[in-house]
């Protein structure tokens, strides 16, 4: 749901004073914005580009670098596989898979209801639980591709699209 | 609490707080790191709370919260001091009876107690586990024993002894020569020598000096920084402080930097915990113990980006520019952080400083090889049984490793090589298990160091598909400034498309090492220079398995799945119907109690057949 225009701008201010507005604080003046709203909206982005007194193509560029950034809004289910080379070799591609068919959208989308999105890591560092797949914050370890359904209907939400 | 302002101060606080641990008789540990936290740990803890209250327990047992023990298999783990019983998976429902049984009763509980996969045996006591008795713990070995939220239990283990040394006993010189006797080399993957690298910041000309703490572990297999950061945290703010002091004092201003992977939200929280307090007690800020030497460290997030681990990238993405590394020529220690003089080095070797200070660095140079001093902490992952997180001298052979601490292959599966150094590194055959490793070593025979991970892999990984997940990850994760790096990774990732999908021809082979040979000689940084280690690896090593692949069209491991089917063993086969029931396109299909077949040209080989039979009957190959 979209917020007051008011209110976001109040908050960029305080997020911004936090950070004393220096331009060398801008990755932690993003993770901020994003942390709130789940992406970085170009309005944000502009908004804080003038505050700054930085170009925007180059908060463009930094919000474009770093794969935490996302300037797609997200769903409200985040669903995130663990791609290191442990959970590879326990066969997380197979798990991503079929997370795929299930919500019917790739790795890096938004299923158009707005409910979920997939995203990857390179490693969550908690190789013994591999393959590893993290919703809304909760860790389910040893995935496997059949155990995707059941992880998903734990999130107490009709999947739409959803193939019987 | 007071701030400190001299030694005296600091060993009488430690005193108090030595007496007052020696009045709690019983303590229950449990960890909740990470990976503890994922399997319930947090839960587990608030129930022993519970239970505690319950039976009116608190004053006579206390529990502790403590970071990773490093045996990510077993947890999470309750560990009841002072016998040092050790029980495995435990769950919060579990708690009452060991409370009850266990605490009161001093009864031991079989069924919670670890199994070594080796020998069948049951073992009730921590230190007789082998995945520990076999280790040589230096970092590792206090994490059982903090409460990474209380610096008390940090102090009470000598902690800050090292730093009230080196401020009041030692001349900055003084402390760098330690260091570059006692042979320290960079944990981070490089290997430079720390005292040099210390003594060369020292050495540079500037009024501000920067002291970095890399904790953007990126590699993929590896989180022995996490388990620090969230476990010790402020043995490695101790040895920044030492750092900044031996690099800075009487010459400059120094400010510190600690830069952690954004995907470890614990370990930022633990360490910001940690400075908060360190400040609090006048370890960090000004006149630090009233030595007249002022340091502070503040903590930046990264944002997700492999090469930000590569030192230079990391110091732009600190000044708020993208991490894209630059030319080598211009020494960090001369040039780094916003042009001043800077020294960058990785958490477990930050974490090393306090002991050397604290036990000499003839004592460190006595461990390990000739060329590789102390000890490493690897992380054992993949198709090992005791999955965790391994610390054993320098010069300790892979055998040891995989075998007498890892517990050997899961599920009695044959090895086949191991991935060192993540995507920097290369695999190395079983003919070469008994290599002894260390930096020197492992770069002999086409791998590296890196930050330590181990990854074991068995007879049922294709090392084409290892391969070609690497170039794949580079090629994301290329920052793409140098062609070298930025075209090389595409065109090889090209190439194992063709080679897995059936259209491999001999020269691609040829090519993939033409190619690669060109990227160690032409980028710009690490992560280009080392990216084709591991094609180049698996070429030498496994070659006849990138041959069956192009020639006879096949994946021996059965991995790759344009050229794998799936089938059903009909004498296996009960009907059952599970996997017809779980097919999602139906291409499983059969009558009850009456072999099923698959339907090839339904399957899409998504392996749900093969994970829901129970008998074992559906093949993959």
């Amino acid at each position: 749901m979209k917020r007051e225009k008011e209110m976001d701008k109040r908050e960029l201010e305080q997020i911004l004073e936090r950070y004393n507005r220096s331009q060398g604080q801008i990755i932690a003046i993003l993770h901020e914005i994003q942390d709130l709203e789940r992406y970085l909206p170009e309005d944000d982005l502009r908004f804080v580009a003038e505050k700054l007194n930085m170009p925007a193509p180059q908060i463009y560029h930094i919000a474009t670098f770093y794969k935490a950034f996302s300037l797609k809004p997200k769903g409200r289910h985040i669903c995130n596989v663990c791609m290191g080379t442990a959970c590879h070799v326990r066969g997380a591609p197979l798990v991503l898979e079929e997370l795929e068919r299930k919500l019917g959208i790739k790795a890096g989308d938004t299923t158009p209801d707005m409910e979920y999105s997939i995203t990857t890591v390179n490693c969550l560092g908690a190789c013994a639980l591999g393959p590893i797949m993290v919703v809304d914050g909760k860790y389910y370890g040893q995935m496997i591709p059949s155990k995707v359904k059941s992880v998903l209907e734990q999130t107490q939400k009709p999947i739409k699209g959803k193939k019987k | 609490m007071k701030r400190l302002s001299s030694l005296a101060e600091l060993e009488k606080l430690r005193k108090k707080i030595v007496s007052k641990q020696k009045r709690e008789k019983i303590t229950i540990v449990t960890s909740v790191g990470t990976c503890g936290l994922a399997r319930g740990a947090g839960e587990v803890a608030d129930a022993i709370v519970k239970e505690l209250k319950r039976n009116n327990l608190q004053n006579e047992v206390s529990l502790r919260t403590t970071g990773c023990h490093g045996f990510c298999e077993i947890e999470p783990i309750v560990v009841i001091y002072p016998e040092g019983i050790l029980y495995q998976k435990v769950q919060a429902e579990d708690v009452k009876e060991i409370i009850f049984e266990t605490v009161l009763k001093k009864k031991i509980l079989e069924k919670f107690l670890y199994t070594d996969p080796l020998t069948g045996e049951k073992i009730a006591y921590e230190k007789e586990i082998p995945f520990y008795k076999k280790q040589y713990r230096l970092l590792l070995n206090n994490n059982h024993l903090i409460d990474p939220y209380k610096i008390e239990d940090y102090i009470a283990l000598g902690g800050y002894s090292a730093l009230g040394k080196a401020l009041f006993k030692m001349k900055p010189e003084e402390i760098i020569d330690w260091v570059k006797r006692s042979g320290l080399r960079g944990r981070g993957g490089g290997g430079f020598p720390t005292g040099r690298k210390w003594e060369s910041t020292r050495r540079a000309e500037g009024s501000l000096k920067y002291i970095i703490c890399n904790g953007d572990e990126g590699d993929p297999g590896a989180f022995m920084d996490r388990s620090i950061m969230e476990g010790e945290p402020h043995s490695v703010l101790e040895g920044m402080i030492i750092g900044a002091y031996a690099i800075s004092f009487g010459r400059a201003q120094a400010q510190g930097y600690i830069y952690v992977r954004h995907e470890y939200p614990l370990a930022v929280k633990n360490l910001t915990q940690a400075i908060t307090q360190a400040k609090e007690y006048g370890f960090l800020g000004e006149n630090i113990l009233g030595s007249g030497f002022s340091f502070d460290i503040k903590i930046n997030r990264g944002g997700g980006a492999f090469v930000c681990g590569e030192s230079s990238a990391l110091m732009r993405s600190l000044e708020g520019k993208a991490g894209e590394p630059r030319a080598k020529y211009v020494h960090a220690t001369d040039k780094g952080l916003w042009d001043q003089p800077t020294n960058l080095n990785n958490v477990e070797t930050w974490a090393c400083v306090p002991e050397i200070i604290n036990r000499g660095p003839e004592w460190f140079a006595s461990i390990g090889t000739e060329g590789s001093k102390g000890t490493k902490v690897f992380s054992l992952v993949g198709k090992v049984n005791n999955t965790g997180l391994v610390e054993v001298p320098m010069g300790t052979k892979l055998r040891e490793i995989v075998f007498d601490i890892g517990g050997g292959i899961r599920g009695g599966k044959k090895f086949k090589a191991i991935q060192t150094g993540g995507p920097s590194g290369g695999v190395i055959p079983e003919q070469l298990i008994d290599l002894p490793v260390d930096f020197d070593a492992l770069t002999e025979v086409g791998s590296m160091m890196g930050s330590g991970g181990l990854i074991v892999m068995d007879e049922n990984d294709c090392m084409v598909d290892v391969a070609q997940y690497f170039v794949k990850f580079l090629e994301e994760e290329s920052c793409g400034k140098c062609v070298p790096c930025r075209e090389g990774l595409r065109r090889m990732r090209e190439i194992f498309e063709r080679i897995t999908s059936a259209k491999g021809t001999e020269q691609d082979l040829v090519l993939l090492e033409e190619l690669g040979e060109a990227m160690k000689l032409g980028s710009l940084c690490g992560l280009g220079q080392t990216a084709p280690n591991p094609v180049l690896s698996t070429l030498k090593y496994f070659r006849e398995e990138y041959e069956a692949h192009i020639r006879e069209k096949k994946c021996p491991a059965g991995v790759c799945i344009e050229l794998i089917s799936y089938s059903i063993d009909p004498k296996k086969c009960t009907g059952c119907m599970l996997c017809a029931k779980n097919c999602p396109t139906g291409a499983a299909q059969g009558e009850k109690k009456k072999p099923h077949k698959i339907d090839k040209k339904l399957c899409i080989k998504c392996g749900i057949c093969y994970d829901v039979c129970k008998f074992d009957a559906v093949k993959r190959g």
